[in-house]
């Protein structure tokens, strides 16, 4: 079974929404659209549609965290859906339950809609091909394979401050790239939406093999690739990769690729300043940069709601028609 | 085995008789006596027969001899057994398995080769030889006790899949091998290179961000490897090459005369990292699955004999193996059913003659293991295969005879399957 039929159904509509590739042009921009229509909801005192309604989502999370988490209930919560929170970390996984067990029990409770965040990459993959056709999945992260809500909550962010002509943009995205489902995703999808130019800027340690064939340029030292760059994305780095021998210290990250205001002048005088947090300040960027007038690091956060309501909604609307027709492929 | 089927006496008739031990291939008759080859083309004096099997538009060859397959037993008899996989052999014209050590139990005393010995009699549906560990519960420190090993059975020592970290205890293994002419099968992969990976890293494996495997952890450990087999003169096997580079670098130490040799298993020659690209968990090998650039040069290397055997790599598993996030399911193809098919698809495609791929399944991989099997010379063990190379058939989860059902290859249509497998003289499969 391909990824492209797997997160569409026959008619062009969102199945399940599992990563950026397999997905086209058009299905992005109507999520983009979809997530404008809601970012007018969160911002109105009843923030609430009863799109939903009735509906129970699970937010099935293998892996620690805490906005994606609470962003996606707080989506669910307003489109009027019924939440349910579950960190494995802290059962069934201990308990030895295998994660088919887990998805079978959880499917008898009679559950529309799984949000899924595994440490393994293909494990939403995996649970779309394997849960019964009337649940959707939506990928919170995968492994370091794909963080699509998140890829798409950028795009939203870049088209809000930037405007909908990606062509002319230059977007440089910083960090471990090697590690980085976010990285992925958002490589994917500003290829998706004709992007002028998209960079990746870190030591080769943190460089996936043949990363050019992601649509990239590959830049080693960060001056040369965020110049005249129109957003630069930088990306969290975690403390363990001080151990694998990736890096020899964050002091020398920082010195190299950490940004702040005096290398900010080599970038586009109107450049945005993005990251998807959380930020470990003085390692990926100076303070003075993400609270800075270039950073929508906030805003980001806000556009994680109305993505995640437009992806939840537009996902399990086809579920009525496919109920209808049973036989469809 | 009973005296009278001993006595019993078999002509196959009219079959295409390939024998690449004696660059035998025309048709004519074989006559099996007492378990042995008696005669090629006309029957020896005196020779009656018992059974006759008309082998017309067949061909008979040598019984195969795979060079790697787990049966799982002892230690994971859910998922398959010895009396499952030598009957599933059996239906694949596969006469000879050699089981590698890391079997739970290890095979690092004389008990477990004795235990596998008397359940491989008991199915008697093929003969089952074995690698001794080549250090106690193949941990990589203490050495095992070779020469006892070797008294009860084994054909070579192994550390299988298990690194050997230590390159001054890999040193010393080899030494204590090369004392009693063990050959040391090695599994080219440095731990440390290999990361804990579980796709090449490569363009696939960074796009669906899957832990990478470099081709430097198997030319690497090759390197090391060759240097201490030349260091210490033991008789070395490669199993399961996957790079170009590592064929290269094995061509060229038998090349300057190093007493290595080498194989490939059937899954690396049809697929390539691509494969993957669903994440689809039967196509988890370790090592992984390579670049297409990789999959034509263990192509040729087969073709020209630097790689002297094919062998299954029969990984069986229960279903649930399988049924997970891919880093997180267990690696492995079974492969004893699809051996032969796969191979003669080699042929169809024009990638190897029919005589060098029967060559690769049965001399070859004998004289890999020092045994005296593969050939069809007069007075040798009566393992024979024969097989009907135009016949179609599906491989489907109820046309396997493995009781592991893990392929990539179900619902492949295949053309050439085994009609009759004889294993000393006595019929052990026949195409119903």
């Amino acid at each position: 079974m391909s990824r492209d039929n797997l997160q569409i159904d026959s008619n062009g509509q969102l199945r399940h929404f599992l990563s950026i590739s397999g997905l086209n042009r058009q299905l992005l921009t109507d999520i983009l659209d979809t997530a404008e229509s809601f970012a007018g909801v969160t911002e109105q005192t009843v923030k609430k549609v009863p799109l939903l309604r009735g509906k129970t989502i699970v937010n099935l999370f293998f892996e620690a965290s805490t906005r994606t988490r609470t962003t996606f209930e707080l989506a669910a919560k307003r489109l009027s859906a019924d939440v349910l929170n579950i960190n494995i970390t802290q059962s069934s996984a201990a308990k030895g339950e295998t994660l088919l067990d887990t998805l079978r029990n959880l499917e008898a409770m009679h559950v529309d809609m799984f949000v899924v965040r595994h440490a393994d990459s293909g494990a939403a993959h995996f649970i779309a091909t394997n849960i019964a056709p009337h649940v959707s999945v939506i990928n919170a992260g995968d492994g370091s394979h794909s963080h699509p809500t998140q890829a798409m909550l950028d795009m939203f962010t870049i088209r809000r401050v930037k405007g909908p002509d990606f062509g002319r943009l230059r977007v440089a995205i910083v960090g471990d790239i090697m590690h980085s489902r976010v990285a992925r995703s958002q490589i994917h999808a500003l290829n998706l939406l004709n992007t002028g130019e998209v960079r990746i800027v870190a030591p080769k340690t943190l460089i996936p093999a043949h990363a050019e064939t992601l649509g990239t340029h590959v830049f080693h030292d960060l001056q040369e690739g965020i110049k005249d760059a129109d957003v630069i994305i930088m990306l969290r780095l975690q403390r363990e990769r001080m151990l694998g021998a990736l890096l020899p210290s964050e002091h020398e990250y920082f010195e190299l690729f950490g940004l702040t205001e005096d290398k900010l002048a080599f970038a586009s005088p109107d450049v945005t300043v993005m990251h998807p947090g959380p930020i470990n300040r003085g390692v990926e960027m100076d303070s003075e940069v993400a609270d800075g007038p270039r950073s929508v690091i906030l805003e980001q956060v806000t556009h994680g709601i109305a993505v995640r309501m437009a992806v939840m909604s537009m996902a399990m609307s086809p579920r009525e028609t496919a109920a209808e027709q049973p036989h469809a492929s | 085995m009973p005296a009278d089927l001993r006595q019993h006496r078999i002509r196959i008739s009219g079959g295409r008789v390939i024998d690449p031990a004696n660059k035998v291939d025309a048709i004519q008759d074989i006559y099996v006596a007492n378990g042995k080859i008696a005669a090629l083309g006309s029957a020896p004096d005196g020779f009656t027969t018992d059974e006759e099997i008309d082998a017309g538009n067949q061909v008979v060859c040598p019984g195969l001899i795979d060079v790697c397959a787990r049966l799982r037993e002892p230690g994971q008899e859910h998922k398959t057994t010895i009396a499952s996989e030598s009957r599933a052999a059996a239906s694949g014209g596969i006469t000879t398995l050699c089981c590698p050590p890391d079997t739970s139990p290890v095979i690092d005393t004389p008990a477990v080769t004795e235990f596998i010995r008397l359940r491989a009699e008991a199915a008697g549906k093929a003969r089952i030889v074995t690698l001794a560990a080549l250090t106690q519960g193949l941990n990589g420190e203490q050495l095992s006790e070779m020469a006892a090993l070797k008294k009860s059975g084994c054909v070579g020592v192994s550390n299988a899949m298990r690194p050997l970290l230590n390159p001054l205890v890999q040193r010393r293994a080899l030494e204590y091998a090369a004392t009693f002419d063990l050959t040391v099968f090695l599994y080219p992969n440095d731990h440390w290179l290999a990361n804990n990976g579980c796709a090449h890293e490569g363009r696939v494996a960074t796009r669906l961000g899957l832990p990478g495997i470099p081709e430097a952890a198997e030319t690497a450990a090759v390197a090391r490897d060759l240097a201490l087999v030349e260091q210490t003169g033991v008789r070395a096997h490669f199993c399961r090459l996957t790079t170009g580079r590592a064929v290269q670098m094995v061509a060229r130490a038998q090349y300057d005369g190093a007493p290595v040799t080498a194989d490939v298993a059937t899954p690396y020659l049809y697929l390539s990292e691509v494969d993957i690209s669903d994440f689809d968990s039967q196509c988890h090998l370790l090592p992984p699955l390579r670049t297409v650039e990789d999959r034509q040069r263990l192509r040729d290397a087969l073709q020209t004999g630097t790689l002297s055997a094919i062998c299954s790599d029969h990984q069986p598993h229960e279903a649930d193996a399988k049924l997970g996030p891919f880093p997180s399911t267990e690696p492995g193809i079974s492969g004893l059913d699809s051996l032969l098919p796969m191979g003669l698809q080699l042929v169809n495609e024009q990638a190897i003659a029919l005589p060098d791929l029967i060559h690769r399944l049965t001399a070859g991989p004998a004289n890999i293991l020092g045994l005296p099997y593969g050939t069809l010379s007069l007075g040798a063990s009566a393992d024979i295969c024969i097989f009907d190379p135009e016949m179609p058939w599906q491989l489907t989860t109820a046309s396997m005879q493995s009781r592991g059902h893990n392929t990539p290859f179900l619902g492949r249509e295949f053309k050439g399957r085994v009609t009759h497998t004889l294993l000393d003289g006595n019929r052990v499969y026949s195409l119903s």
